[in-house]
C-alpha cells in the first residue's frame, strides 16, 4: 500500500468536489446548523422561558446538543464519499482507474481520504464555533465557559472520527448497489438511524451520555467500523467493480 | 519479432455463460491487431482479461512478457499498458491538462517528461489550446482523443483500445482514425476490439474474427483470400441453352445463370476456370470477360459469424 498513490486520488477528488456546489453545500450545511443555530436556540429560549433553560438545567441540554456533532459527523461525509465513487460510476471513469498499476486497496483509501478528511476539517470548524457561541451565550447564566469539557472532547476526538469512517465505508457498500448520486445519498440517510435511536434513548433516560456512556457508543461504533471495513473492502474489487456492481 | 501478447486456450466464465473459449492468438511487437466480433463476442472480456481487470477462468495468457493470472505480474502488466475503455471514462470536473496530469502522475512520469509528454500529445491532438478547458464540455471525438491520450500519457508498451470509434459522428471518427494511424507509424503496438470492418482493415496487421470462440486470424488479405466465398463472373455476349447443359454437367459450387452472366463459385481459380471456359466455348458461348472477384473481409466475416452462431 503506497500512501502516495492513496493521496493522489484524493487530491484529484479535492480537485473535483472544487468545481462541484452540492458538494459544498453538503459539507457546510450540518456544521452551520451546528454552530449557528443551537447556540441561537439557547440565546431565545433563554429569553422568553428562563424556567426551561436555568442554570442547573443547562449542562444536560447543552449535552445533548453536543451529541448533534456527532450525527453530523456521520452525514457530512456522505454526500462525498457518494459522489466520489457513484459519480466515477457515471462518468465510467472507473475502469481507466482500474487498469492503472494501483491497487484497489489504495484507490479505496484515496477515496476515503478524500471524503473523510473534508468531513473532519468541517466538524471540528463547526465544533470550534459551537463551543464558541454556546459559552458566549450560556456564560452568564453558568458563570463559567461550558466548553471545552471532557464529554464534549471524547465526542469530538473519539466518536467524530469514528462516525465519519462509519459513514464512508457504509458509503462504498451503498454505491455498489445504486446508480445515481440522489440514490446513493438516499440510502445513505439509513446511516443516521443507529445514531438517532442513540440520541433518543439518551433524552429518554435510557443510557446516558456522560464520559462512560461516550466511550461504551465509541466501542460498539468502532466494532461496526470493523465489520463494515471488511465488507466494504470485499465490495471494492477490480473484478466486481466491472462485472458485478449496477 | 518479439510476441508481445500471448493467449493458450484462454477462457472466461461467469456462471454457466461462456464468454470466451480456448482462445490461442500471438500479437507481435510494433503489430496492430484487430479483434473483431459481433456485440456480446467476447472482445470486452479478453481486453479486461489481458489489462488484468478481471481474472481468467482457464488458459494462460501473458502480456509484455509477464502471466496475467499472477498478482505481481498483474501491477507489472498495468504498467506497460494504456487502455481506453469503450466508454472513454474521463473524469469531466478536470480540465484535460489535469486529467493527462494525474494519470501521469500514477505512472510515476517525472515532472518534466510529463509535463512535455503532455504538452506534445495535447499538441498532437489539436487540443493544448483547450488544456485548461473541462473535459466534461468536450465533444465526443474530442473526449476519445483524449481518452487515447490519457492512455499515452506513459508511453506505453503496448496500447488496448476498445471500441475506438463507436458512438462518433464520421468527421471525429476519421480523426481518431488518423490518430491511430499515425501510432502505427510510431511502430506503437495496438490491439483494438472494433465491429467496424472497415476501420480494422485500414488499421489492422493482423485480425482476429471472434464469436466467444476465434474463428479465424490473419492479416487482411489473407482472410479475403480465404477461398469461401470467391466467385468466377463469366460475362457471355449472348446465353443459349447448351451453354446451361454443359455447364450443369461439371461439378461447379452454386452455379447460377442470370441473363447473360454465369457465376460459380471456386477455390483456385487458376485451375478451376479453364476448363469451364472451354466448356462454355466448346458449346458455343461467345466469351465478352471472365473475372474473379474474390471475397471481403465483410463477407469472411459475416460468415464465420453466421456459421458459428
Amino acid at each position: 500500500m503506497r500512501l502516495s498513490k492513496a493521496w493522489l486520488i484524493a487530491s484529484r477528488d479535492f480537485k473535483i468536489f472544487l468545481r462541484q456546489k452540492s458538494i459544498w453545500y453538503s459539507i457546510i450545511i450540518f456544521p452551520v446548523i451546528i454552530s449557528v443555530l443551537f447556540p441561537i436556540i439557547i440565546m431565545f429560549a433563554g429569553q422568553r422561558n428562563a424556567g426551561l433553560i436555568a442554570a442547573k438545567n443547562l449542562p444536560n441540554l447543552l449535552n445533548s446538543f453536543s451529541f448533534f456533532v456527532v450525527i453530523g459527523a456521520a452525514f457530512v461525509p456522505l454526500g462525498i464519499a457518494s459522489y466520489s465513487i457513484v459519480g466515477e460510476k457515471v462518468e465510467k471513469s472507473l475502469e481507466p482507474l482500474l487498469a492503472t498499476p494501483l491497487t484497489d486497496g489504495e484507490i479505496l483509501l484515496g477515496k476515503a481520504i478524500a471524503a473523510v478528511l473534508p468531513a473532519i476539517i468541517a466538524m471540528y470548524t463547526g465544533a470550534t464555533v459551537f463551543m464558541v457561541g454556546i459559552d458566549a451565550v450560556t456564560v452568564s447564566k453558568l458563570g463559567y465557559n461550558y466548553f471545552p469539557n471532557w464529554t464534549f472532547g471524547v465526542m469530538l476526538l473519539v466518536l467524530v472520527p469514528v462516525a465519519i469512517v462509519m459513514s464512508v465505508l457504509y458509503s462504498v457498500i451503498v454505491s455498489s448497489k445504486v446508480n445515481d448520486v440522489r440514490s446513493a445519498n438516499t440510502y445513505g440517510i439509513l446511516i443516521f438511524i443507529p445514531l438517532m435511536a442513540i440520541y433518543f434513548a439518551s433524552e429518554m433516560g435510557i443510557i446516558s451520555l456522560d464520559i462512560n456512556g461516550l466511550l461504551i457508543i465509541a466501542a460498539i461504533l468502532l466494532a461496526i467500523d470493523v465489520a463494515l471495513f471488511f465488507i466494504s473492502t470485499a465490495t471494492f474489487r477490480r473484478e466486481d467493480i466491472l462485472t458485478k456492481w449496477r | 519479432m518479439t510476441i508481445l501478447i500471448n493467449t493458450e486456450n484462454l477462457s472466461k466464465k461467469f456462471g454457466d455463460f461462456t464468454a470466451v473459449e480456448g482462445l490461442t492468438l500471438n500479437v507481435e511487437d510494433g503489430e496492430v491487431f484487430g479483434f473483431l466480433g459481433p456485440n456480446g463476442a467476447g472482445k470486452t472480456t479478453t481486453v479486461r482479461m489481458l489489462c488484468c481487470l478481471i481474472s481468467k477462468t482457464s488458459g494462460n495468457a501473458r502480456v509484455g512478457g509477464y502471466d496475467v493470472g499472477n498478482k505481481e505480474d498483474s501491477l507489472k502488466i498495468r504498467k506497460i499498458i494504456g487502455f481506453v475503455s469503450d466508454n472513454v471514462g474521463l473524469s469531466e470536473n478536470l480540465t484535460a491538462y489535469d486529467n493527462l496530469d494525474f494519470y501521469g502522475r500514477i505512472y510515476d512520469c517525472p515532472d518534466t517528461e510529463r509535463k512535455e509528454s503532455i504538452r506534445r500529445l495535447l499538441d498532437m491532438l489539436g487540443l493544448w489550446d483547450k488544456r485548461n478547458v473541462l473535459a466534461g464540455t468536450f465533444s465526443k471525438g474530442m473526449k476519445q482523443k483524449l481518452a487515447i491520450a490519457r492512455a499515452l500519457i506513459h508511453d506505453p508498451q503496448i496500447l488496448f483500445l476498445d471500441e475506438p470509434t463507436a458512438n462518433l459522428d464520421p468527421e471525429s471518427a476519421k480523426t481518431v482514425r488518423e490518430f491511430i494511424t499515425d501510432l502505427k507509424k510510431q511502430k506503437k503496438t495496438i490491439f483494438i476490439n472494433t465491429h467496424n470492418l472497415d476501420e480494422a482493415q485500414r488499421l489492422c496487421d493482423k485480425i482476429g474474427i471472434l464469436n466467444t470462440k476465434l474463428q479465424a486470424i490473419g492479416t487482411p488479405a489473407d482472410l479475403e483470400l480465404t477461398a469461401k466465398g470467391r466467385k468466377t463472373i463469366v460475362a457471355l455476349e449472348k446465353a443459349n441453352n447448351a451453354v446451361g447443359e454443359a455447364l450443369s454437367k461439371m461439378p461447379l459450387k452454386n452455379l447460377t445463370i442470370e441473363g447473360n452472366r454465369i457465376m460459380f463459385e471456386v477455390a483456385d481459380p487458376e485451375r478451376e476456370n479453364w476448363p469451364v471456359v472451354e466448356a462454355v466455348v466448346m458449346a458455343g458461348g461467345h466469351i465478352n470477360t471472365v473475372n474473379v472477384i474474390g471475397s471481403t473481409l465483410e463477407d469472411v466475416y459475416l460468415k464465420l459469424v453466421r456459421d458459428s452462431a
